[in-house]
């Protein structure tokens, strides 16, 4: 019942916004994280990259407190993700529905449901939240349209600002850019630095290195275990793409650099 | 005009038809809006199959009580509430496809069902009463109840508006904002097999389905927000209930046979004419 009746939890400021210990998710035999521990601070944004079925969405899960790993655990403000509302989790744009009869509006009060709890409704300050939350992704003009009208880019930026609205202090997101044009992809990683700004802490998952190298702070590389967090220039070394893509990268050490050529044309999964 | 008149109050001389013709307005009404949700989250073939699991529930109420049609409401909802409950429970448990598991559930009820009613001598009369409802049997009763437990279905989905729209639209937000997802998917069962009792005078377990489908769906096609999909599906399953029961009074025909005609004409004329969705529109598009 305490659920229902939406209980939350004072965040602890000294704590990391997410600290992982040891997390350990097993599917039937398969492991799809093994032994994941790291901390990250507030304000964070760090792409997280691997190849596909690295365990990012897994992962992502266990933060937003939706699946319990196996062993280990993982911590938001000192406290078990089951205790936060505040986590945002923006899915990926094939995985909802978006024939259903809902406009910009309505999607962006849905992040206002865990503050209000049952049996009440939307105050005026849930509408200016929302407001204010479609103001800063640029969506505002948009609001009355139903989200099936919208550009891929659009759909992305509406479902950040239901983050937004939410009041997420921890931003999940797969693959946001992933099938959008270069200007969509523009528009959302500036949204990212205002993110920043505000002291929310951003995972992205990503397919593209190069973004991730250029547009973060830290890049998390993941293929199961954690192979490396730190700096782009310190991950994006040969010996450690080597340890997280495998045969699916090919690398060129040249004296400009290292080139790196993805294999996209066999791109199915190594289990 | 005044032939009009007649043509509309003729019926209404008939008590039977004014509490048919309420019976029919009220099931009409709560099967379109619950409808909604059923549409939205692809949920057809469960109502479909709760429908038809409740038949033996009524068969053994039948035979215990010698025929009498009093205590089915009550031997319908037990079996209804109990078998919802168990299909949520494997569908949410995810050892055996969920459609596999409804089949086999349903086929397996639905034969128990048939064997209860075969052992009484009126067999054929009374298992097309249930298979296919009679509306013009209504008790003041049974309009008492229908009335009553539709309300309640309706009062619960406007109380959990906001929690059936986000556990509907997107799962994962729902548990991220810690919303029991599973207590509303059940309740949403329950709902639906209180829904599905009620309507069992009207049009029976054969075209249950049809009620809480096509006014929903007809209304998907025309609307663009929910609050909006919920008003035009009640208007849609108003209207096919009144001008269905009209229709089978004049034309002699069955009378939930008649409504789900009026749904599904309504359905074929919003899915060809519809603005944006419609078929003619889009293929005019495409030119």
């Amino acid at each position: 019942m305490a659920a229902i009746l939406g209980k939350r939890y004072v965040h602890d400021v000294q704590a990391p916004s997410i600290s992982a210990k040891g997390v350990t998710v097993q599917y039937d035999g398969t492991r799809a994280l093994d032994e994941v521990s790291f901390e990250l601070e507030r304000g964070e944004r760090v792409a997280v990259v691997g190849p596909n079925g690295a365990g990012k969405s897994t992962l992502f899960k266990v933060i937003a407190g939706v699946l319990q790993p196996t062993h280990g655990q993982v911590t938001l403000f000192g406290v078990e993700p089951q205790k936060h509302i505040c986590v945002g989790y923006v899915p990926q744009r094939s995985q909802v529905d978006m024939s259903f009869p809902v406009n910009v509006r309505d999607v962006v009060m849905m992040g206002r449901i865990g503050q209000l709890g049952v049996l009440r409704w939307p105050t005026r300050r849930d509408r200016q939240l929302v407001q204010e939350s479609l103001e800063l992704v640029a969506m505002a003009d948009l609001a009355s349209r139903q989200i099936g009208e919208l550009s891929g880019g659009q759909q992305q930026r509406v479902f950040i600002a239901r983050a937004l609205a939410q009041g997420a202090e921890i931003m999940l997101m797969d693959e946001p850019l992933t099938g959008l044009d270069v200007k969509s992809q523009e528009d959302i990683l500036h949204i990212l630095d205002e993110l920043h700004r505000r002291k929310v802490t951003v995972l992205v998952a990503t397919h593209d290195l190069n973004q991730a190298a250029h547009c973060f702070d830290r890049v998390m590389l993941l293929n199961r275990r954690l192979i490396g967090l730190d700096y782009p220039d310190k991950v994006f070394t040969s010996v450690l793409l080597w340890q997280a893509y495998g045969e699916q990268l090919r690398l060129v050490e040249t004296k400009g650099g290292m080139m790196v050529f993805s294999d996209t044309a066999c791109s199915g999964d190594l289990e | 005009m005044a032939e009009f008149t007649n043509l509309l109050l003729g019926p209404l001389a008939h008590p039977f038809m004014v509490r048919g013709l309420l019976a029919a307005l009220i099931v009409g009404i709560v099967c379109a809006i619950l409808g909604t949700y059923v549409v939205l989250r692809g949920m057809a073939f469960l109502g479909d199959a709760l429908s038809h699991t409740i038949l033996p529930g009524v068969a053994i109420g039948y035979l215990l009580s010698g025929g009498a049609h009093g205590p089915l409401f009550w031997w319908g909802l037990a079996t209804g509430v109990l078998t919802s409950i168990g299909i949520g429970a494997i569908t949410l448990q995810g050892q055996v496809k969920e459609d596999t598991a409804i089949g086999v559930i349903f086929a397996g009820m639905f034969a128990l069902g048939i064997a209860l009613i075969s052992t009484m001598r009126s067999y054929s009369v009374d298992l097309a009463h249930f298979l296919f409802g009679n509306v013009l049997a209504v008790a003041p009763s049974d309009l008492i109840l229908t009335a009553a437990f539709g309300g309640l279905v309706l009062l619960l989905i406007l109380v959990f508006y906001k929690e059936f729209l986000v556990i509907s639209f997107d799962p994962i937000l729902a548990a991220t904002l810690r919303i029991p997802a599973k207590f509303f998917h059940y309740l949403l069962l329950v709902m639906l097999a209180v829904t599905i009792v009620i309507s069992l005078q009207t049009v029976g377990v054969g075209l249950m389905v049809a009620m809480l489908v096509t006014p929903a769906a007809t209304s998907f096609l025309l609307t663009h927000r929910l609050p909006a999909m919920m008003a035009v599906s009640t208007a849609i399953g108003g209207f096919s209930a009144v001008a269905g029961l009209y229709l089978s009074y004049y034309a002699n025909i069955a009378s939930g046979a008649a409504i789900v005609l009026v749904c599904t004409g309504l359905f074929i004329l919003a899915f060809v004419f519809a603005p944006n969705k419609g078929a003619l529109w889009r293929t005019l598009r495409q030119k």
